[in-house]
């Protein structure tokens, strides 16, 4: 089936939802989404955040669709042509949503753990308005102990649902869930039970928000502060694939591997994410990437520095060939890669 | 007329390699006149102040020493963020992290407070960046004209809360002056 979203084209299977689409085809046309979870079925379709124009419904049915579709709960048709980013609907609907979401979210980005990796900031960042229309007291909730590891702060909650799903699909019984109806909705466990179960960890990867954060990591330092690599162990539980957030020699914390969509690779175990902190249980692999104008970026520099090539200025940036010597160190002699790229003038 | 022979800049002078006469290996007219310059000099105003004893006059828009603020109830702002020191392009500020007690409600505002905050003062540059990003109003260039002092030790430059901290009574004046207007 042929699909164009903003004017692209994609092939893509029957069954594929547009925001999959959309997801292939990578880059600005891709829809924010704040329920959705590509790992969790049945996710998406409650924070609408998504919302796209289908211009034309399909190649047997070429008629618009009347009202904005969610994206991630509408399946694509043969020949079926979306507007995301270029349709002036979609951004006005999405400030809309935005501005909906932000209405009972409490302003405290400068306490909360999640900030700097937070869903629903870089919604607002790049859809919300910089004041607030909303002059009524936001919905607050007692604070309430669900377990030793996880720290609910419902009043951040947003109601996507992910974490009940990860409870539902990953652990065995699930013992916390959406408790009353409508504006007294909020997350809670069942006649206070602690959620104990090994794969519980991942409520924390899953959650857009910082509804639920990680007590092992409360208040210890800022997500841009701690450096992210790549690391692995041999659990016998989970894949043992993992994010560790180190300072200095110390894991501050352990998170899954977050793709560029904010979602994990892999789901891990409990015994991975809490209990492993010293380094020697890990095995370091690289510093882990994240998006362009992630705030993690700040301050790292992993990056591959390349020599800034002037063609005309080439003799004044690497000199000339006979004075290329070794002066510092000459007993260590230049590994042979780096010897070409030293006679190049390139270290 | 080529390139060589035009002065765009119109300070372009011919420099000549000529041999020097006599007299004028003698330097005793170039020695003469140079001490004519360190004379005219001596009548002169000076530019130069003893600074110690003297304190030049500083600017009325002079901002330094930076001071963490407290708010009306004498409770500390500073939520421990992390912005400043995500802004400092110098990189002087450090901070720590803690969780406030349930019995230390009247020492800080919000839930997390900075335990350890230290600005290197040998590294900041006043540019004002950390006021600029703070959120809660915590941090402050003052006004106050006090210049970083001189030390021996490095660690004298690197200033914890102590230093920062706004006093308690200057919370309890601003206070009463706000109460008062």
């Amino acid at each position: 089936m042929k699909v164009t979203i903003d004017g692209q084209e994609i092939e893509v299977a029957p069954g594929t939802t547009i925001l999959q689409a959309a997801r292939m085809i990578g880059g600005e046309s891709v829809p924010p989404a704040m329920c959705y979870y590509s790992k969790l079925e049945g996710s998406g379709g409650k924070c609408r955040c998504c919302l796209v124009e289908v211009a034309k419904g399909s190649e047997a049915d070429p008629r618009p669709m009347p009202k904005l579709m969610a994206s991630c709960v509408t399946g694509c048709q043969d020949g079926m042509e979306v507007n995301s980013k270029s349709s002036e609907r979609v951004t006005e609907a999405r400030k809309s949503v935005t501005e909906f979401l932000l209405i009972n979210h409490p302003l405290d980005c400068p306490v909360c753990d999640q900030a700097g990796e937070c869903d629903l900031q870089n919604l607002s960042f790049k859809h919300g308005k910089s004041e607030t229309r909303f002059i009524e007291e936001k919905r607050t909730f007692e604070p309430e102990d669900i377990g030793p590891n996880i720290q609910l702060h419902m009043n951040r909650c947003i109601l996507c649902y992910r974490c009940v799903m990860v409870a539902d699909q990953l652990t065995d019984n699930r013992v916390h869930g959406v408790m009353d109806r409508g504006d007294h909705s909020n997350i809670s466990t069942c006649i206070s039970k602690a959620i104990d179960n090994e794969f519980s960890g991942n409520m924390i990867d899953v959650c857009p928000v910082g509804a639920l954060t990680d007590k092992t990591f409360r208040f210890k330092s800022r997500v841009w502060f701690s450096k992210p690599y790549d690391a692995h162990r041999n659990c016998p539980t989970c894949s043992g694939k993992t994010t560790v957030w180190m300072f200095g020699d110390e894991i501050q914390r352990v998170t899954g591997r977050k793709d560029e969509f904010h979602e994990v690779d892999e789901f891990i175990c409990n015994g991975c994410r809490f209990d492993h902190k010293d380094p020697k249980d890990w095995v370091i692999e690289g510093p882990r990437k994240f998006e362009k104008d992630s705030v993690i970026n700040q301050n790292k520099y992993n990056r591959k520095l390349e020599p800034v090539h002037i063609a005309t200025e080439d003799k004044i940036l690497k000199g000339r060939e006979e004075d290329r010597k070794k002066i510092s160190m000459v007993k260590i002699p230049l590994s042979k890669e780096e010897e070409d790229e030293f006679k190049k003038g390139n270290l | 007329m080529n390139i060589e022979s035009i002065s765009l800049s119109g300070r372009k002078k011919m420099v000549s390699n000529k041999e020097m006469t006599f007299l004028e290996k003698m330097y005793l007219v170039a020695i003469i006149k140079g001490l004519f310059i360190t004379i005219k000099h001596l009548f002169r105003r000076k530019v130069t102040i003893q600074y110690p004893e003297q304190v030049r006059e500083m600017s009325p828009v002079y901002r330094g020493q930076h001071q963490l603020k407290r708010d009306e109830e004498g409770r500390e702002n500073c939520t421990a963020c992390g912005l400043c020191a995500l802004s400092c392009p110098a990189e002087a500020i450090t901070m720590k992290a803690e969780e406030r007690k349930a019995d230390e409600k009247h020492l800080y505002r919000e839930e997390k407070y900075a335990s350890i905050y230290e600005i290197n003062m040998l590294r900041c540059i006043f540019c004002g960046l950390c006021e600029e990003a703070c959120p809660k109003d915590a941090i402050y260039l003052t006004t106050s004209k006090v210049l970083v002092p001189a030390s021996y030790e490095r660690e004298d430059f690197i200033f914890g809360k102590d230093k920062l901290v706004m006093p308690l009574d200057v919370a309890i004046r601003n206070a009463q002056l706000k109460n008062a207007n």
